[in-house]
């Protein structure tokens, strides 16, 4: 993929999560800090579809930012062929795997499996 | 009878001079047998107009004529006497002495560039990336042919259109601005300020039609998208050729914005 | 970094004070999203613990709801809101908007594209994250 490419996903994930993540920690202030955090109140969260739809949205636009953040950083460290595939590609296992481990929370909360 | 001239006297301090002396300390370091860098100091007296070259080269005449120096112009034209004054990149021939405000002095070779001896640097990566960016103009065959046509004997530009890249033509390669980079600091393969600002000063140019190819040389992963807007090499340009403004127009072309 | 290469390494990356504000807020700008990146990390795992049901979140809770918790909560504030005020800054400089013009350069040679616009937003960021600190820190210790 061509750098131009990623770095238009890398500005275009950045401004999509501003508002998201937003609204995800106002969500907190809605019934007060301390009451949103108790169990009834995020079950009910999770319960809601548009809200699954968003946390997914916020883990797939910020796992895809901060990973491919870090790829910039440690390409900026240190170069060689062997060591910027490893990074490229272990900066992509890191990012699904992050997906799949925060999905798995999200979708088997709304499905009711806790 | 031959004449034999000698070199004339210097005179005595005028007693009514403003004449100061500040330290200066010289970074030493021959890498064939040197590990690493030392540091010799120096009593140098100044006026007000001196500048780090001169005091450098007052050091070279009366202390330690073996001090690596390079310079020419000694007017800021040329680039050639880059290095670090009291940690920053800057021309040691367009620096007084007085406008650092310290009593010491500490030159050292400019980061980023290796060393060929004490404070002179090779250029070979800045000219290498310089050259990567095909830095002249690129046109097609057609248009230089003025048989066919007699008004294509010239290339005519607005002031306007002059305006758009003059500014990035006052380039001297004098490396500050690579030197001053925060990503040049750890990456190697990175094309640096300098060469991105002059791939701008000819994609800006009215008479050039490189700009794809020159855009696609710099959309690597070590070419254009690793600046970041620190600014620290347009801080450092003795030229205020502001390479920072010209990358960022740069970018626009390759996110779209710029046509 | 080899000796050939006479190159600063990390040093040079991490010591922003010959430079003005904009290298100090490149600086921030990478430890801002290297920490935030930590936190995602990290949150995901905690947040995870709902599938243990109320026993499981309610020793997550415990974990996080104290005052250590809340102050690296207020840390993570900081750091969000100085990372997308000053990220949004950056993308708009990526543009070349509030760079400057090119124009024939003339001594002093001061650098149009570090100017008053960038260093305001810079600080802006500054001052909108220690306002979002103080408000979070308002919310979570004010129960």
């Amino acid at each position: 993929m061509k750098e131009s490419t990623i770095m238009k996903i890398h500005y275009g994930t950045a401004l999509a999560s501003v508002g998201l993540v937003a609204v995800h920690i106002l969500m907190r202030l809605t019934t007060g800090f301390a009451d949103s955090l108790s169990y009834e109140n995020v079950l009910a969260n999770y319960r809601s579809v548009p809200y699954v739809i968003m946390l997914e949205l916020i883990l797939i636009l910020l796992a895809v930012h901060g990973f491919n953040g870090l790829r910039v950083i440690l390409l900026e460290l240190k170069q060689g062929r062997v060591y910027e595939k490893a990074v490229s590609y272990g900066v992509v296992i890191g990012m699904i795997a992050l997906i799949g481990y925060g999905s798995r929370t999200i979708i088997m909360t709304n499905m009711g499996m806790v | 009878m031959a004449q034999v001239s000698s070199v004339a006297d210097e005179q005595p301090p005028n007693p009514l001079s403003t004449t100061k002396s500040i330290l200066l300390r010289i970074s030493r370091f021959n890498p064939e047998f040197d590990d690493s860098n030392k540091f010799m100091e120096f009593t140098v007296s100044y006026e007000k107009w001196t500048t780090v070259l001169e005091a450098i080269l007052d050091v070279k005449k009366h202390h330690d004529h073996s001090v690596a120096v390079r310079y020419s112009c000694r007017q800021a034209t040329c680039g050639s006497c880059g290095m670090l004054i009291n940690g920053k990149p800057r021309l040691a021939c367009f620096t007084k002495i007085s406008e650092l405000d310290s009593n010491v002095v500490t030159v050292e070779p400019m980061n980023n560039f290796p060393v060929i001896r004490d404070l002179a640097v090779k250029f070979e990566r800045l000219f290498d990336t310089h050259q990567k960016i095909k830095p002249y103009l690129i046109n097609d065959d057609s248009e230089l042919d003025s048989e066919l046509d007699s008004n294509k004997k010239e290339f005519l530009q607005t002031p306007k259109e002059v305006e758009n890249f003059i500014q990035f033509a006052n380039c001297i390669k004098c490396g500050l601005c690579n030197s001053a980079c925060p990503t040049m600091t750890t990456d190697s393969s990175f094309v640096g300020p300098q060469a991105l600002a002059q791939a701008y000063r000819y994609v800006a140019d009215s008479r050039d039609k490189g700009k794809d190819t020159r855009l696609d040389i710099i959309d690597e992963s070590h070419g254009i998208w690793r600046c970041h807007f620190a600014g620290s090499c347009s801080q450092v340009c003795p030229k205020g050729v502001d390479p920072a403004m010209g990358i960022q127009f740069l970018r626009g072309y390759l996110l779209g914005f710029r046509n | 970094m080899t000796r050939d290469e006479n190159k600063e390494g990390i040093k040079g990356m991490a010591n922003p004070g010959r430079y003005g504000i904009e290298r100090i807020a490149y600086l921030l700008m990478r430890l801002t999203g290297l920490g935030l990146l930590g936190y995602f990390i990290a949150h995901v795992y905690e947040t995870s613990n709902i599938l243990r049901g109320r026993m499981g979140w309610d020793d997550f809770l415990a974990m996080t709801q104290t005052t250590e918790g809340h102050i690296f909560l207020v840390l993570v504030i900081g750091m969000c809101v100085f990372h997308t005020g000053n990220g949004i800054r950056i993308m708009l400089g990526h543009g070349g908007v509030g760079v400057g013009k090119p124009a024939r350069p003339d001594y002093p040679y001061d650098p149009a594209s570090q100017n008053y616009r960038h260093k305001i937003g810079i600080y802006s960021s500054i001052v909108l994250a220690a306002v979002a600190m103080m408000y979070g820190m308002a919310v979570m210790f004010g129960e």
